[in-house]
């Protein structure tokens, strides 16, 4: 009984090693797995800003603008707290649409706009009906527009 | 009468046959239904429109990814204390299994990312450490393969198997600790599932239908790899010949 007891002590030690092994790895390397940096992070200093990186955040309500073909949009991208405006040439994909996750990635400029190369549709997971979605919609206004 | 009769091979491969019909044909009625709730009933979502379908797939997949590593690496451990011949033989069931599930959860992941996110692949923690898993999978059953002893392939493959467990709750967590591209989990939220009941219910007849589907695949690999470990003792020759 005794060895069987002993080796399973092992295993567990060995498991329990690892995971800590690697959760101080993970976060010593967690600047490097950061997918994305928020116009927050950006004005903390916390983007690099001499090379390219990925920008997210959510598109600013009645700030998409699109120019000739439709191919040149520049739009604002924000974090309710700091945004940041970003200018792209190219096709957005499905899912992108105002007051929706976005994630672009190129280069922020001096004057604190972002220039993108590449831009990519943040889902979030909410996953529901039309219907539902527009009696959510009407159940958010309405109380803004009792108080007005 | 104890329950570790059951861990006799013999037993085992009696019982296990009596229950993979039954177990067959609740995977299919499970998937039936499942899969014709999802893809014909279910309403069409308010962002994603009917791409959104392709979920009923890739989420019990990426579920089962997991649970199968899970299930993998404990029988290993089990297999290495207690030295049981069956939890061997489960644990090398289940490699091929749950690297098929991996494999199909970021297929089905990369197709439906293209046209919603715009690219079929990105490098972020979530796509990534699933990645991984699939190479956890993959050496698994390499290095089984390589020694030629299933008794010590068993026991080298299931330290490798223990080794990569750290993974799983980075998987699954990996949404919640760093920014990604990879939406949150919508179903096991703190608080109510952010996923609307109509479409809850299919894909949770899809996530049951693929557990059970996975029983039933196991058991059925596991009673091939008893005949063929113990093709020389006599109650397997007893049974071939009554087959034939």
């Amino acid at each position: 009984m005794k060895p069987r007891r002993k080796k399973f002590a092992i295993i567990i030690a060995g498991v329990i090693g690892l995971s800590v092994a690697s959760l101080f790895t993970l976060n010593a390397f967690r600047s490097n797995l950061v997918f994305f940096y928020s116009p927050s992070d950006v004005f903390a200093g916390e983007a690099p800003l001499d090379r390219t990186f990925r920008l997210g955040g959510v598109v600013e309500k009645g700030s998409v603008k699109k120019y000739g073909d439709g191919l040149k949009v520049d739009f604002i991208v924000t974090d309710f707290k700091q945004s940041i405006p970003v200018y792209y040439e190219g096709i957005l994909p499905d899912l992108f649409r105002e007051e929706q996750g976005v994630i672009a990635q190129g280069k922020i400029q001096a004057d604190k706009t972002f220039i993108a190369a590449e831009v990519l549709a943040k889902h979030d997971e909410n996953y529901m009906p039309p219907e539902v979605a527009d009696a959510l919609e009407r159940a958010q206004d309405s109380p803004a527009t009792a108080n007005n | 009468m104890k329950i570790t009769k059951y861990a006799s091979p013999v037993i085992f491969y009696g019982f296990s046959g009596k229950l993979i019909p039954w177990l067959g044909a609740l995977t299919a009625l499970l998937l039936g239904v499942g899969l014709y709730l999802g893809l014909f009933v279910a309403p069409a979502d308010y962002q994603q429109g009917e791409s959104y379908r392709i979920m009923f797939i890739h989420v019990p997949s990426a579920w089962m990814s997991m649970f199968i590593y899970v299930v993998m690496a404990v029988a290993g451990a089990i297999g290495l204390v207690w030295k049981t011949k069956l939890s061997e033989i489960l644990a090398s069931a289940c490699a091929p299994v749950g690297a098929s599930f991996t494999l199909i959860a970021l297929v089905t992941g990369a197709l439906w990312g293209k046209p919603m996110w715009g690219a079929y692949w990105v490098w972020d923690a979530r796509l990534t450490s699933e990645l991984i898993l699939l190479f956890l999978y993959i050496g698994f059953m390499a290095l089984e393969a390589s020694i030629d002893d299933p008794r010590r392939a068993a026991r080298a493959a299931a330290v490798l198997a223990l080794v990569g467990v750290v993974n799983i709750p980075i998987i699954h967590f990996s949404v919640e600790w760093w920014n990604t591209l990879h939406q949150p989990a919508s179903v096991t939220k703190v608080g109510a599932p952010s996923i609307h009941p109509s479409m809850l219910a299919p894909l949770l007849l899809m996530a049951i239908g693929f557990k059970v589907y996975f029983v039933t695949i196991v058991l059925m690999r596991m009673r091939s790899t008893i005949l063929l470990r113990e093709k020389h003792t006599r109650w397997v020759n007893e049974l071939l010949e009554t087959k034939s």
